[in-house]
This record gives structure tokens, C-alpha cells and sequence, in this order.
């Protein structure tokens, strides 16, 4: 057998990309166990309808550009990303809904572009847009929680999904709506008013946040990302809403707590924030590029049409992503401190 | 306890060092054949000063340095010198270099050493030389020539014996370091002699205690400070041990040197006592052969020069389920293209592993930007950056991104998730912008020259117009002034009388010298000189030198020119005497009256006397082609040369047989 | 006026675009003369991107006229073989076009050659030193001639005039000291190389 000539180091580490991503969809979980909980099995109709029509349109990308599927498909990426759209779709959506999100995060946001690693937009977020902007009222009508209506079962729940309309969920606003349609109440009076707003953010959203939070520390722990972009979205997000709070008047944008426990916020700072293909680069950008989406989202929540704004928020720093990782370049051994990029 | 800094990144694979520890450093032995390269270091190969045939003692000294960056190479035993030429070596390219094959005799007979014990009365200077004379590279893996590198220009404060051993798999220095501790320190010593540095440390992970405590023990009261940190991948690389012990970065582009600090192998070390303290020069080094394709896995004293199937034998080596034969260690070692060639100096390891244990690469996968390469560079490169850019072929933002302040130490190749051979990349394009830049350079001064070249054509053509100019405005000026005078302007005429008024002017100031007495005193001059070559002919016979045959030509050659001197004398006496002709003293119209009568007489020819004329030149001129290319084809002359020759004989014949029929023709008409 | 402006909106437009038209004709015509540089220094910046080796495989006389046919005339930037196509992307940057590919009309881009003079049968004409656009040619008439090789650009412009054809192209072949580590080949393609052949190094 003649020697190989192969370039050096010949050791390798544990990591694979099929690891990563399993370790991502383990860390989803928590949260998808306590959305079943509160909100019924919707959401596991929908990640799983949704898997299916990832892998579908994934292979036939694949197909039409002349790769080997097996290869291509074994690194569990269009799961993850369809697992992250359908967890931020309502549940009991209608499978068509679901199928054309995941339709066009897997094929206009990633395979467009080159397939993995060469979308310059996270793709989940980009399904969910542009579901949001062509479906308003499917996207805004979210289901009422356990304790305040009757929790569908599976079999309500597929059907619910594949024959829309043939279950009426009872469907209720979001916190995070009732928030901003608010004109005169205050927030107070708001929170005895609207029982949905539960202690603190809302029943079912307080513990989903919680749980995705502890999804997304586990995944600090194994360090598939840094604290970087996470912790500064947090970080900024709370101080804006502490800043303007202004202790709960008819126009207030909602306390810190509020924020932080509400909507998408730990879902997004933990699984969508960290989608390493389409932030910043280094550790310090990801510091510049978490805190600009917190901010964005605390302005686009208070200020902007849309209820919840993680996604918004995303795509327009996944569009300054390149601009900062030009000014954030890591000082390199050897070079003298404050040079220039 | 000496404060320690960190460097940013590092990882930790697994080490893989039981193995190979598992007893003392064992002897290799003597190989059937040895097979040393001229370049086994940084800098310019080694000339060699023997030739097939040689018979060599150990030590002898092989090859000389060439420059002041260049080691002499040794030979490692007595023996005999088979060749010296191109073979196998150990590179990745499989390309051969010139290298001296020696045939071990058994014997082992060496040359004298110099013992030194003291060498603290000697200079500086002196120690250096025998360090060069021993042959000394850096054996750590860098193989830098350990004369230049401590003869630095700038004061130095620490001085750095390097016994980390950061990569898995190698043990050498280890062992080195629990069995020969005494030579190390003592090696470090003769190191600090030199450089005088403020303090001298030796730098050891913490996960070699053995070795710890052997150097402790033996630097006792030495003043060296063992210095002891967490293991972490790659501590031992010099930038990075630097910055953990003196907390200091090395600016990059530049040297240790340039803060203060050299740093040593503790190999290099152990070479350095045995070239000062013993006399010997390096002939042999410590190499760890490991991986389960070895069964008997260890450290060996292994002379340069040995085949590397040698060594592998004595470890065990079973070839089939071998894929790959690493130099060096699974993180920066290369894979060397066959197992017969020669272990070097900067030889620290040989890797076998099985598929199993060290798999062959899978294809790579895309990559997903995570950012773990960035986390685990040493250097704090963005490595995720430089593929990309490697990728698109984009130098400029690689220069930019520092990518030649990467150490090639694969840290980054081993976290990525995708398995992307990162450091290939930043190879080739490191190699991709060098040649660019060469290119740049050979650009830039091909310009130079052309532009060069134009100028001066330019100039020559300046200088041209000028002078034509000035001729042709001369002669206007000439014409205007005849003009003025009433004349008619013969330029024929003119050129003429300025001849004439040349002459003149000329014999005015020598003095009346008719032709006569030039003629005689040139056959006053030649006879002299005939009388002097004849008298050194003679000389030269008397003494029986080299050169009579020269002489004599050259004896032949004057009495030739003596004779053509005499005759032309007498033939200007008697062209002179019937003296016809009225301006006879004045050369120039002499030579113009012989060349009209001659034109007279030609014209007075006859056809057929001019025909027969002609038809004499040709067969003379056609006489001495022939000539001319029979000494060709004597010569064994080249085909083109022989046919040109032959060519032009053949038009000779032709003009000849023209001439012929032409004069045949006017004798008939 | 102002009022009459007021009340006439087409008028005001008009005398608004026409004032605003002669303030920034104003302003071009200073910065035209304030500014004007001597010569075009792009030609310049094109001349140091081309590789000099005066070949004329473009079909120009030289590096020089092809930059000032690139800058005044808007010749094609693919017509130079020896700057290949790092040279062509190398133009496209500077001069903010499309790289596009070598035009195979002028001359592939091979391996760089060094020219050899078979000194035995050199006649010593100098055609080949006039011949040659950086004198990298030594001799003189009837003496011999020979390439200094560290100077010759492998422009082929010598063995044309050479009435005995006595020099060669010798293309450079890698050796140890120019031999290096190629770029991996693309993601996409090691999937299908791996699958079919398993013991050709993969690395190369």
C-alpha cells in the first residue's frame, strides 16, 4: 500500500457539524415541553410536519444541483432550521402555512445561496417574515393557555393542522399584543384585565422563556457557542426597557422582566441569535451584533407595527454582519494594540 | 513561585505519551547504510569535502558550511563514502535532494575530540565556532542553525530552555529530560555563559512530574529556574511559551531577540554540552517511534543518516495497517512519502498510527462559521476569515487578516466541526502570495530594464540625428562660404585638398619623412625585433621551458614580416626611381595615382585578359574553401558548420564554372 | 422678483435649475483646472499591473502601449497571456470592471519559460540582443551570446530572428524549493473523489 500524503494535523477533536446540530435540537426540548404543556401539542404537529417538508425540499435542492443527498443531508441543518421556525409558528397552524415557511427558509434563505454556511440571513428568520408579511392573521392568532380553555388533544391537534378548519382552537392575543394594542389602561389594570398576562409575562410564556433559557445554558456549558451574542442582547434589551420604563403607565413599553420573559426573547437570544452562519465573526462583533438586536427589538416591540420583533430585529443586523466583523477584528499576537483593520 | 501568563486559545487532544514511555531510551544501532542530506537545517546547504571512495571516521567532518546561516553535516560513524548523490528525503513532496551515502563498517572508529571541561576561561567567540563546527541545529523541529541564533544583536535578558513538548505522541524529550537532566542544565549553562542573560528558565508542562523532578534535582544551586505550567496545546511553540513565561509577545515579523529572549531546545541543550564539554559533534538524537502500528513503541539514540525503515523495524513496525508515516507529531508532523528516508536532525518523532487510531480525514464538510477555530487559535487570527478569503483566492484581505502570523500549529483544523483541512488553505495561500510577490518584484525590475533600454535607444538615436546634423550644416556652411568666394562646389575636390591640407599640416609638425625613411626604419624595427625573438628562442631551448613551439612561430612569423618590410623597400625604390610622376611624396595622391593607373590598366585589358583574371580569383578563392572544409570535416566539425562550408563550395564551383564558359566565350568571340 | 417668482411656479422652476446648473458647472470648471493632474496616472497604474515581459502577445508593442490602449482607447483587459488570469482580476479591480476570462486568441497561459542559447552553434549575429526588450541577452558581434537567465521574462521574442535556431524555451519545473501545498480541492467535489478512489492522496 503506497504512503498517503496528507497534509498536517492528522488528529481531530470530537466535534462534527451532525453533533452540533443534534446537540441544538436536544436543547430545544425544555422549551417545546412546556409550550406542549401550555399550549397543547400543536407545536409537535407542526415541528414535525415541518421536518418532514425540510428534508423534502432539501433533497430535491440537492438534486437539482448534482450533490450527493446522503452526504449532504446526514448534518441535520434543514432540521434544525425548520425545528426553530415551527417552534416560533403558532400552534395549530394549517399545514399549508408551514409548508410554504419552511419552503422558503430551506430554499430562498439557504440552498439559494450555496446550501449551508453561505446564507448571509438566518434562515428560520426569514420563513417566519415572510409568513408574517403574507399571512398576518394566521401568524397572529396564537392559542389560549391551559387554565384560561380547553387544551387540544394529538388527534384535535393534527387535525387542526391538516384540515384547517375542522377544529376551531380557541385562539387568544399574545401578551405582547394586548401590550401594545393598549391606549388608556394601565398596566396594572391591564395585567387584572387580561388574565392571559399570567405573574409576570404571560401564562405559558414565562416558563417557555425559562425553559429555553436552560436549553440555551446547556448549550453554553458545551460550548457550541460563546456568551457573547446571547448574553449582550440580554444585556441591552433589559437596560433599554429599564431605562424607559416609566413605572407602568397607559404608554409604558413594559418592564424589564416583562421583556425578558415574553414573546421570543429567550428562544431567540439562545437558538436564533447564536445561528453562527449568519452573525458576526468574532467574539467582540458578536458583542456589538447581540446588543443592536436587543435594542432593535425593545424599539421595533414599543415603537413598530409588529407585537413581537426578535425577527425583524435579526435580519437587519444580519445585514450589518459583514460591516462589523471589518471593525471587529481581534487584535493577532504580535501586533501592537489599536490597529487599524 | 514564578508568575505564568496564559496565551488565547490552545486545545487539549489527547496526549498519547504512555506509550512510548514505557522504558529508557533504547540504542538504534548501527544501519547498513547511512544516508545524509547536505540540508538538514534553515539556510544554505552544506557543500561536501569528500568524494566517492572516501574512507570516513565518526565526526569526521563531511560537508562545510556555506555562509554565515549553514552547518557542517558529520558522519555519524566510520565508514565508507558509496556516493554522493540526489535521494530520497525526508519532505513531503517526495522530491530527492543531494545527499553523502556512507557504508558503516562496523568498526565505529572516530576521530579525536577536544575535550573541553572548562570552558568559561574560553571567548565567547571561540564557543560559538565549535557550536557551528559540531554541526548544531535547533532540534526541537525547526532546525535553525544554534550558532546564529546566539549570536544575536540585542542585549538578552531571559534566556528559555524549551522542554514543554506540548504535542501528542512525542516523549523525546521527555525522556531526555528524566535520563539526561545533568547534560540539560549543564548544556544551559554553557547557553547562559554566552548570552549573559539576566535569568535563565526551563519551561516544563505539568504533565511530566518524572522530568520535573529530574531537572530540579540536577539544576539544584545552578541558578536555573524550573518553570512549570498547565499542559495545553501548543505551549511548546516558541511565541507562545514566550508569552507564558515572560507574559511578552514576539512583534510579529520579528524575533525572540527583539524582546530580549532566545529559546532553546532541550535537545539543542544536550547538543551543546556534548560540542563543548565532550567535543562531539551532533552525530546522533533522540526519536520517539510510536502508534499502534508499532509494537514495541519507544525512545531511541538513532544516528543521522539511519533509514527510517531501520528504526521502524526495531519498534515493530507492521506495514499493512499503516497508512500514513508521520515526521514529527499528529498536529504539525508531515507525512514523509516512503519509508527509506534518512532520519535528520530535526527528526523528533515517527508516527505510525493504524486508520483506527488516527483516521484518514473525512471529506470536508461546509463551513458553518461557528467560530471554534477562532476560539482556539494561539494567535488570535480569525482562521474562519482567512478560509473564506483562501477560498475566493483574495490575498489582500489575507495580508491584512495577519494570515503569515499563523504558526501552522493545526489547532483550528482540529476543532472544526466540518473537518475542513484549514491549515492547507493558509499553506497554500501563504505560497500563493510569496510567489506573487516575487512576481511583483520580477516585474518591476523588468520594467526597469526595458525602460532602460529604451532610453538608451533613444540616446543612440539622438547622438545619431546630432552628428548628421552637424555634418550637414558643416557642409552648408562650406557651401555658402564657396558661394561667397565664386567657386563651384566639387565635393570630390574638396574632400581632396582637405586631405591634402591634412597631410601637410601633419608633415610640417613631424618633419620632413619621405616614404623612403619610413620604409627603411620599418626594416630597421622588424630586423630588431627578428634578433630579439631569435635570442629568446635560443634561451628558452637552453632552458627546456614549455613554450619553444610558440616562440618558434613567433620567430617565423617576424622573419616573414621582415622580409615583406625589406622587399616593399625595394620596390619603392625602384617604383621611385624612373619618378614620373610630379606629387609622388605625398601618400594620399601617391595611393590615389596607383589605384587610377590601375583602373587604366584594367580598362586597357582586354576581354579575355579580364575574363582570365577573374576566372583566377575564383579558382583561388574556391582552392582555399576546399581547404576550409576539409579541415572541417577532419575536425569533426558540426553538421550545420560542415554544410554551410560545403554550400559556399558549391557556389564557388558554380561561379568558377560561369567564369570558365565566359572566358571560353570571349576567346572565341 | 420674489413675489413675481411666487406667483409664476414654472418660471421659479426654471430659474432654480438653470441657477443651479451654473453653480455646480461653476464648480466642475474650478475643480477641472484647480485639480488637473499631468498625464493620466492610470496608465501608470495599469503599466505596474502588467508582468513587463514585453512579449507582444497582446498586439502591442510592449506593456506600455497596451496600457495606454487600456485607458484611452477602452481596450479589452484579457488580451495578456503571461499576467493570466490573476493579472486580468488584478485590472478588473483597479480599473472597477468585470474580470472576464483570457481571450485564447493571444496566447495561452503556460508554464514561464527561460531562454536557452545552444552556445555550440551560436554564430554571434546579435539579432537576438536586438531582438530582446530587456537586454537579458550578453555578447556582442561575433563574440558569444548568452541568456542571463535571472533576467529573461520569457517573452519569446529572441527565437524568431535566430538564423541558426539555436535557442530553446526551457518551461521551469517545480523543484524542492518551489514546491508547495496546493489548495484543497472544493467541498463539492472531494465528496465524489473520496467515493471512487480511495488510494490517491487527496491532499496533493
Amino acid at each position: 500500500m503506497a504512503l498517503l500524503r496528507i497534509t498536517s494535523p492528522h488528529a481531530h477533536g470530537p466535534n462534527s457539524t451532525a453533533s452540533v446540530m443534534q446537540k441544538v435540537l436536544l436543547a430545544t426540548l425544555p422549551g417545546i415541553v412546556v409550550l406542549t404543556h401550555f399550549f397543547g401539542p400543536g407545536t409537535i404537529v407542526n415541528i414535525l410536519w415541518g421536518g418532514v417538508v425540510a428534508i423534502a425540499c432539501e433533497a430535491l435542492a440537492l438534486a437539482l444541483r448534482g450533490r450527493p443527498l446522503g452526504f449532504y443531508l446526514k448534518d441535520y441543518s434543514a432540521l434544525v432550521t425548520s425545528t426553530l421556525l415551527c417552534i416560533a409558528l403558532p400552534p395549530y397552524a394549517p399545514w399549508w402555512l408551514i409548508a410554504i415557511g419552511v419552503a422558503s427558509s430551506i430554499l430562498l434563505a439557504k440552498q439559494l445561496y450555496g446550501g449551508l454556511g453561505y446564507n448571509p440571513f438566518n434562515p428560520a428568520m426569514v420563513g417566519y417574515v415572510v409568513l408574517l408579511i403574507s399571512f398576518p392573521v394566521q401568524m397572529t392568532a396564537w392559542a389560549s393557555p391551559r387554565g384560561l380553555g380547553d387544551v387540544p388533544g394529538i388527534l384535535d391537534a393534527v387535525r387542526a393542522c391538516f384540515m384547517p378548519g375542522s377544529f376551531d382552537a380557541i385562539t387568544m392575543a399574545t401578551p405582547l399584543d394586548v401590550l401594545k394594542q393598549n391606549k388608556s389602561l394601565l398596566v396594572e389594570d391591564l395585567w387584572t384585565q387580561n388574565p392571559q398576562f399570567g405573574r409576570w409575562a404571560g401564562i405559558g410564556w414565562e416558563w417557555a422563556n425559562l425553559a429555553f433559557l436552560t436549553g440555551g445554558a446547556w448549550l453554553l456549558y458545551q460550548r457550541i457557542f460563546t456568551w457573547h451574542a446571547p448574553i449582550a442582547m440580554l444585556v441591552s434589551l433589559t437596560l433599554l426597557s429599564a431605562i424607559f420604563y416609566d413605572g407602568g403607565s397607559s404608554a409604558s413599553g413594559g418592564s424589564p422582566l416583562f421583556h425578558l420573559l415574553s414573546g421570543a426573547t429567550m428562544f431567540g437570544a439562545f437558538f436564533i441569535v447564536t445561528d453562527p452562519v449568519s452573525s458576526a465573526v468574532s467574539n467582540r462583533g458578536r458583542l456589538v451584533y447581540g446588543a443592536l438586536i436587543g435594542a432593535l427589538i425593545y424599539i421595533i416591540r414599543v415603537r413598530g407595527n409588529y407585537p413581537d420583533a426578535v425577527a425583524f430585529a435579526v435580519l437587519i443586523m444580519n445585514f450589518a454582519a459583514p460591516f462589523i466583523d471589518h471593525y471587529t477584528q481581534p487584535r493577532t499576537y504580535g501586533h501592537a494594540p489599536k490597529e487599524k483593520p | 513561585m514564578r508568575r505564568i501568563f496564559d496565551f488565547h486559545g490552545g486545545i487539549h487532544p489527547p496526549e498519547n505519551k504512555r506509550q512510548s514511555l514505557t522504558g529508557n531510551i533504547q540504542h538504534a544501532g548501527i544501519p547498513g547504510i547511512l544516508v545524509i542530506p547536505l540540508s538538514q537545517h534553515v539556510g544554505a546547504p552544506s557543500e561536501p569535502l569528500v568524494a566517492a571512495g572516501d574512507r570516513v571516521l565518526g565526526g569526521q567532518c563531511i560537508a562545510a558550511p556555506k555562509g554565515l546561516v549553514s552547518v557542517p553535516q558529520h558522519a555519524p560513524t566510520s565508514g565508507r563514502v558509496v556516493a554522493i548523490e540526489e535521494r530520497a528525503i525526508a519532505h513531503p513532496s517526495g522530491f530527492l535532494a543531494p545527499c553523502v551515502v556512507i557504508e558503516p563498517d562496523g568498526d565505529d572508529e572516530w576521530v579525536e575530540l577536544q575535550e573541553a571541561q572548562d570552558y568559561r576561561s574560553e571567548a565567547t567567540t571561540l564557543l560559538l565556532d565549535r557550536i557551528r563546527n559540531a554541526g548544531i541545529a535547533g532540534m526541537g523541529g525547526a532546525g535553525f542553525p544554534c550558532a546564529v541564533k546566539l549570536a544575536p544583536e540585542k542585549a538578552i535578558e531571559t534566556l528559555i530552555i524549551n522542554g514543554t513538548e506540548c504535542e501528542p505522541y512525542i516523549t523525546a524529550d521527555d525522556i531526555l529530560m528524566r535520563e539526561r537532566a545533568a547534560e540539560i542544565v549543564s548544556g544551559a549553562l554553557i547557553l547562559q555563559h554566552i548570552l549573559s542573560p539576566a535569568e535563565t528558565l526551563i519551561g516544563v508542562e505539568d504533565n511530566k512530574p518524572d522530568s520535573i523532578a529530574a531537572l530540579t534535582a540536577a539544576a539544584e544551586g545552578s541558578g536555573l529556574e524550573i518553570v512549570t505550567f498547565p499542559t495545553k496545546y501548543p505551549s511548546g511553540g516558541e511565541k507562545q511559551l514566550i508569552e507564558i513565561l515572560t507574559g511578552k509577545q514576539v512583534p510579529s515579523g520579528g524575533l525572540p531577540a527583539d524582546v530580549g529572549i532566545v529559546c532553546q531546545n532541550v535537545g539543542t541543550a544536550v547538543a551543546v554540552h556534548d560540542a563543548i564539554v565532550s567535543g562531539r559533534p551532533l552525530v546522533s538524537r533522540v526519536t520517539t517511534v510510536t502508534g499502534e502500528a508499532a509494537a514495541r513503541p519507544g525512545n531511541f539514540e538513532v544516528l543521522l543518516g539511519t533509514p527510517m525503515d531501520y528504526l521502524l523495524e526495531l519498534a515493530g513496525y507492521d506495514a499493512s495497517s499503516n497508512r500514513r508515516l508521520i515526521m514529527g507529531g499528529p498536529m504539525m508532523g508531515f507525512t514523509v512519502p516512503d519509508a527509506s528516508v534518512p532520519v535528520v536532525k530535526t527528526t523528533n518523532c515517527l508516527l505510525v498510527p493504524t486508520e483506527a487510531e488516527l483516521p484518514t480525514p473525512p471529506p470536508a464538510q461546509a463551513c458553518i462559521r461557528c467560530g471554534m477555530c477562532a476560539e482556539a487559535c494561539p494567535a488570535s487570527l480569525l482562521p474562519q476569515q482567512l478560509f473564506w478569503f483562501a477560498q475566493g483566492k483574495e490575498l489582500e484581505k489575507l495580508e491584512s487578516h495577519n494570515l503569515f502570523d499563523c504558526i501552522e500549529c493545526g489547532a483550528c483544523s482540529f476543532v472544526c466541526p466540518s473537518n475542513i483541512p484549514l491549515v492547507q488553505y493558509y499553506r497554500a495561500s501563504k505560497a500563493d502570495i510569496r510567489q506573487q510577490r516575487s512576481d511583483q518584484a520580477k516585474s518591476d525590475h523588468s520594467r526597469e530594464r526595458f525602460e532602460a533600454r529604451q532610453a538608451r535607444l533613444e540616446r543612440e538615436e539622438q547622438e545619431k540625428a546630432q552628428k548628421r546634423a552637424a555634418r550637414k550644416k558643416a557642409a552648408e556652411q562650406r557651401a555658402a562660404a564657396a558661394a561667397e568666394n565664386g567657386q563651384e562646389e566639387d565635393p570630390i575636390q574638396a574632400a581632396i585638398e582637405r586631405a591634402k591640407a591634412k597631410k601637410a599640416a601633419q608633415a610640417s609638425a613631424a618633419g620632413t619623412e619621405s616614404p623612403q625613411d619610413k620604409l627603411e626604419k620599418a626594416v630597421i624595427s622588424t630586423r630588431k625585433r627578428l634578433e630579439k625573438a631569435q635570442t629568446k628562442l635560443a634561451e628558452a631551448e637552453a632552458a627546456g621551458a614549455d613554450h619553444i613551439e610558440a616562440l618558434k612561430t613567433g620567430v617565423e612569423k617576424t622573419r616573414s614580416k621582415l622580409a615583406t618590410a625589406e622587399k616593399a623597400l625595394a620596390d619603392f625604390l625602384a617604383e621611385s626611381a624612373p619618378a614620373t610622376e610630379p606629387e609622388s611624396a605625398d601618400p594620399a595622391q601617391a595611393a590615389i595615382d596607383r589605384a587610377r593607373k590601375a583602373r587604366e590598366a584594367e580598362a586597357a585589358q582586354s576581354p579575355q585578359e579580364r575574363a582570365r583574371i577573374q576566372l583566377e580569383k575564383l579558382q583561388q578563392r574556391l582552392q582555399k574553401s576546399e581547404q576550409r572544409l576539409n579541415a572541417a570535416l577532419a575536425g569533426g566539425e558540426e553538421d550545420k558548420i560542415v554544410e554551410a562550408l560545403s554550400a559556399s563550395v558549391d557556389r564557388l564551383k558554380e561561379k568558377v564554372a560561369d567564369a570558365e564558359s565566359a572566358t571560353m566565350a570571349t576567346e572565341e568571340g | 422678483m420674489l413675489t413675481l417668482l411666487l406667483d409664476q411656479p414654472l418660471l421659479a422652476a426654471l430659474a432654480a435649475l438653470v441657477s443651479l446648473g451654473l453653480a455646480f458647472g461653476a464648480l466642475l470648471g474650478f475643480a477641472a483646472v484647480r485639480f488637473r493632474t499631468e498625464g493620466n496616472p492610470i496608465i501608470d497604474q495599469i503599466n505596474e499591473v502588467l508582468p513587463q515581459t514585453q512579449c507582444g502577445q497582446c498586439g502591442y508593442p510592449g506593456c506600455r502601449p497596451y496600457a495606454e490602449a487600456i485607458a484611452n482607447n477602452d481596450e479589452a483587459i484579457n488580451k495578456c497571456p503571461p499576467g493570466g488570469e490573476a493579472g486580468i482580476h488584478a485590472l478588473a479591480d483597479l480599473l472597477d470592471m468585470e474580470a472576464i476570462p483570457l481571450d485564447e486568441e493571444h496566447g495561452e497561459e503556460n508554464v514561464v519559460a527561460i531562454a536557452y542559447i545552444r552556445e555550440a552553434e551560436c554564430i554571434g549575429c546579435t539579432k537576438c540582443i536586438q531582438a530582446c526588450p530587456v537586454d537579458a541577452i550578453l555578447g556582442a558581434a561575433k563574440q558569444m551570446h548568452t541568456v542571463i537567465a535571472s533576467e529573461c521574462t520569457g517573452c519569446d521574442l529572441c527565437v524568431e530572428p535566430c538564423p541558426v535556431d539555436c535557442i530553446d524555451m526551457i518551461p521551469q519545473e517545480e523543484s524542492l524549493q518551489t514546491w508547495h501545498w496546493q489548495l484543497p480541492d472544493p467541498v463539492s467535489r472531494e465528496i465524489e473523489i473520496i467515493a471512487s478512489d480511495t488510494d490517491r492522496d487527496r491532499a496533493a
